[in-house]
């Protein structure tokens, strides 16, 4: 259960009277087909992404499509849209029991069918309106008519509940006004069939209820909905049919009116087997104190008169895992990275000691001497050098210590990359793969060695299984549970909380900025942590 | 068959790589007819190496530059500006050319440090600091040579340019020996090196190239090597600046890929927050390239100014475009990253080529620019293509043409929409998780 936040309702509570979580809207005509995929196969050189996958969609309803990272989801969706080509793959896809050919994303764009990617692809200059009809612009012989243009798109950011002035550039919006827009966009192109590719990703609690709301909220509108999902509470919240799909193959479709849709029956289809348990069994064995931070205070890099974190103390010891929980913008991140050598903020003030005395961590360079290391919460753009390989991304953060003199010994390095292969289970054919074909899970534990053979004391872990299946999940929290059972200290930055509740000894707890809580793992409750994360300092 | 399969498998895989050479060797077929084979006669051999070394020098140096993310548009400037200091040194001031070479290489170091501080300490981008330093040199070049040549030199410094090693037989030989001797012991360093490297691969569990493809590369290599030897041994043997360029290819490529600073080059291209994240000195990094190319451009700018024989104002005009299209078209990436010395020397050689051939053949200025700029639209069309391609689709246009530029500090929460702004139809990311 994720906690969701009361006050976040007003936006859209006013569009629909109907209660979040009833989404048995009586009355719609169900099982009238509007979709049905049949015999899907895709192949890239030397893979299988797809193989006879079959997905039947019915009018009016929101279908969701889950699966581990690399399972084919995305490829389904984008052989739906067009995106890949009609002859680019085998199959058959019946539209409202039409056949389609799409061979580009405008022809199916053309019959109704709007997919809105993870990444969204919105311009930040450029304001909602223009956004709204970026290629789809309300003209006349070539010029654009503003008017009507902002005229329109207000009456758009009305339906998706937006109240912001169409005129505001996109980059001053936040992330989840920005994936109304985007919604927004959907629907000034008369919409039918609505793909969400992963739409709560990058949302905070708050932010994803008002969009799953809206979900719904269109689907009393007719608008049938497809969404891909990693995040299993939302798909009970709005699903009313989820199909399965692993290794690129359709395992199961669950209905909700045949009572099938359940966490246990979609994990066991995701992973094909059950999860005895979501978390590995640890004894933990706390030792001396290694990490302590005092008075740490931060200001916002741009807006000096922002303090993103008050005189923040905390401390970790050795064989102890420590999480920091936190809702967006609480300033975990911005902690731990001004941590790390100042890599966010500025005049940071406060001291941080390990083993009782002061060390300076004001280069990255440093940090890492003083044996800190930080595992960003965004691998693709912080974390890993996507265009190289395994074993160089590994020894990235610590190639001195392949190397003499200056040159590094690659043979050493080849077999250090062989070693956390092997010992962190990274599915890839060698490590000369590329990482940015790696699978999310796989990406994560390539990060995790390179921090690891960096050899340090103190890792600061920030969300370290976003974007990562249940399977991978089990594995990085084993990875885990295995370095405080080396005798490291581990702070666990998560937005999670069972997830914090699962592998942490103790808990912080951090509110705009402020540390409001300090739990001992056995006091620990989501109801317990949520009381201290929203609570106000002044 | 299925060996065969592999083979045609692996070749679609490395189609850049492959790509390249197979079009270096029909360009050179292709002038080698056109000319009647005035192409591969002898001296010309000699003087294509001679004519296109100073271009190969500043492309080892341009294809690091823009490995790391970024470019150099001064180093034409640059080798003018060194060619007009080493004028005044050694023709006016009267400096031993020991003295006046070590002189000029520091000048360079000098100008690249100016410059390195701009793009590197400040943050301003390459792009514009290098465009500054093009105007900037080529007006300093001008005022240190009040606008009038300096000529000449004498004959140590223009055996840097035009000199050959001497011919231990005592003209006693049709061929030069020393020439046979070196280019035969290269070969042979060569085939030792690359069977040395497949038996580490396979040791070590890498993917390896298929057995067939190896062996028709590597005799493929030798043979290419074994006839340069003997054209240039037939005529007048091994030009000096042969020499320093095979020394600083293999001394080049060795640090790109062996050395910390090497790969942490890569690393910066590849991905600049996730380099500094993880305690790569980014900035030192970025310093040290523009030092390097700056003295690279200082001993173009000697090499050149010996071969002329003269310091002119509007020397080494145009030498920043034909180096840098030697990178892209070796395969070095827009965005960073991705890129190889040997790749850019290949890449050297093919302007080189096409600047030779069509000389003979008496095509004008006007038809050889034309011609070397769709060759290099086309190369790097093709990789372009060939990306998509092996990516099943999709514009990486938005991701190529971003400009990389020192970090701020802030790292904000992960916004996507502001990280990658692509238009409407276009799929976001080349690099997708699920798309393998």
């Amino acid at each position: 259960m994720r906690p969701g936040i009361p006050p976040g309702r007003t936006l859209l509570g006013a569009l629909h009277p109907q209660e979040p979580g009833t989404n048995q809207s009586a009355g719609m005509t169900m099982n009238v087909p509007i979709l049905q995929m049949r015999g899907i196969t895709k192949t890239f050189p030397g893979v299988k992404a797809l193989q006879d996958v079959t997905l039947d969609v019915n009018r009016g309803e929101v279908h969701a499509i889950c699966g581990e990272n690399g399972a084919g989801k995305s490829t389904l969706m984008k052989v739906l849209s067009g995106v890949y080509p009609h002859n680019t793959f085998d199959g058959e896809i019946l539209f409202e029991n039409e056949p389609c050919d799409f061979s580009s994303i405008n022809d199916s764009e053309k019959r109704g069918i709007v997919i809105i990617h993870q990444e969204l692809a919105l311009s930040p200059y450029l304001s909602i309106a223009e956004n709204i009809f970026l290629g789809n612009e309300i003209a006349s012989r070539g010029w654009v008519n503003w008017r009507q243009t902002n005229l329109e798109a207000a009456k758009l950011l009305a339906r998706v509940g937006l109240s912001e002035n169409p005129v505001t550039p996109i980059q001053h919006i936040s992330v989840g006004k920005q994936q109304l827009v985007e919604i927004a966009k959907a629907l000034s192109k008369e919409v039918k069939l609505l793909i969400l590719d992963e739409p709560t990703a990058a949302l905070n609690d708050e932010d994803s209820d008002h969009l799953l709301d809206l979900i719904l909220h269109l689907k009393g509108q007719g608008v049938t909905s497809i969404i891909i999902s990693h995040k299993l509470n939302e798909i009970r919240k709005v699903a009313d049919a989820v199909t399965i799909i692993r290794d690129g193959k359709s395992i199961e479709t669950l209905r909700l009116d045949q009572g099938q849709i359940t966490q246990e029956r979609i994990i066991r289809g995701m992973v094909g087997r059950d999860l005895e348990s979501l978390y590995p069994e640890r004894t933990p064995r706390i030792g001396e104190e290694v990490l302590r931070i005092e008075d740490w205070s931060v200001q916002h890099p741009q807006d000096h008169s922002r303090i993103v974190v008050h005189n923040a103390s905390l401390n970790v010891r050795k064989g102890e895992v420590v999480g920091l929980a936190g809702l967006m913008g609480a300033g975990r991140t911005e902690l731990a990275m001004s941590v790390f050598g100042r890599t966010y903020g500025r005049a940071v003030s406060g001291k941080v000691f390990k083993y009782g005395e002061e060390i300076d961590t004001s280069s990255v360079p440093e940090a890492i001497r003083h044996g800190i290391a930080y595992a960003t919460e965004d691998r693709k753009h912080y974390g890993l050098n996507l265009i190289e390989d395994i074993k160089r991304n590994i020894s990235m953060a610590a190639l001195g210590k392949l190397a003499k003199h200056g040159w590094v010994d690659k043979n050493e390095e080849t077999t250090v990359a062989n070693r956390y292969r092997k010992s962190m289970n990274i599915k890839a054919p060698s490590v000369a793969a590329i990482t940015g074909k790696l699978s999310g899970g796989n990406q994560q534990k390539v990060v995790l060695s390179k921090w690891m053979f960096s050899d340090p004391d103190v890792l600061i872990l920030d969300e370290p299984t976003r974007g990562i299946d249940v399977g991978a999940k089990f594995e990085i929290y084993t990875i885990i549970a295995g370095l405080a059972a080396e005798g490291k200290a581990v702070i666990v930055i998560s937005s999670e909380l069972p997830e914090l509740l699962g592998i942490c000894d103790r808990i912080y707890t951090l509110s705009a900025g402020h540390i409001t809580g300090e739990v001992p793992i056995a006091e620990a409750s989501q109801e317990t942590l949520m009381h201290y994360m929203t609570q106000e300092k002044e | 068959m299925s060996a065969l399969r592999d083979s045609l498998g692996f070749l679609a895989s490395r189609l850049r790589q492959v790509g390249i050479f197979v079009a270096l060797i029909l360009i050179v077929l292709l002038f080698q007819v056109l000319t009647d084979g005035i192409l591969l006669q002898p001296q010309n051999v000699t003087n294509l190496v001679v004519q296109n070394s100073y271009i190969l020098i500043l492309a080892i140096g341009m294809v690091m530059v823009i490995i790391a993310g970024h470019i150099d548009l001064s180093v034409g400037s640059i080798a003018g500006f060194i060619g007009a200091v080493s004028g005044v040194m050694i023709v006016h001031w009267g400096w031993a050319w020991w003295i006046a070479i070590p002189a000029c290489l520091l000048v360079g170091a000098l100008v690249g440090a100016w410059q390195g501080y701009w793009i590197a300490y400040v943050g301003i981008p390459a792009f514009i600091v290098t465009l500054a330093g093009m105007l900037i040199f080529r007006g300093l070049t001008l005022i240190t040579l009040k606008n009038q040549q300096i000529t000449p030199f004498p004959d140590e410094l223009r055996a840097l340019g035009g000199g050959f090693l001497p011919d231990i037989s005592g003209g006693t030989s049709v061929l030069e020996w020393l020439t046979v001797i070196l280019g035969v012991g290269g070969t042979a360093a060569i085939l030792f090196q690359s069977i040395k490297e497949r038996r580490i691969r396979r040791k070590f569990n890498l993917e390896n190239e298929p057995m067939a493809w190896f062996a028709i590369k590597t005799a493929f290599i030798a043979l290419l090597m074994l006839s340069i030897t003997f054209l240039l041994a037939s005529y007048r043997g091994t030009p000096i600046v042969l020499i320093v360029l095979a020394v600083l290819v293999i001394v080049y490529s060795a640090l790109m890929n062996n050395s910390i600073f090497g790969r942490h080059t890569y690393a910066i291209g590849g991905n600049l927050h996730a380099a500094e994240l993880s305690g790569i000195k980014t900035k030192a990094v970025t310093f040290r390239l523009f030092v390097n190319m700056g003295v690279l451009a200082a001993l173009a700018g000697l090499v050149f100014t010996a071969r002329l024989n003269s310091a002119q104002p509007a020397g080494g005009t145009g030498f920043e475009l034909d180096s840098i299209a030697a990178a892209f078209i070796g395969g070095a990436a827009v965005q960073g990253g991705i890129g190889t010395v040997a790749g850019a020397m290949v890449g050297g050689l093919i302007m080189g080529v096409l600047n030779n051939g069509m000389s003979i053949l008496g095509l004008g200025t006007d038809y050889q620019q034309l011609i070397k700029g769709l060759v290099l639209l086309l190369a790097v069309g093709f990789d372009i293509f060939n990306k998509n391609r092996s990516n099943g689709g999709g514009s990486t246009i938005g991701k190529r043409f971003k400009w990389k530029t020192t970090p701020p500090a802030d790292v904000e929460k992960p916004q996507p929409a502001a990280k990658t702004p692509v238009t409407v139809a276009s799929v976001p990311h080349p690099v997708n998780a699920e798309n393998h």
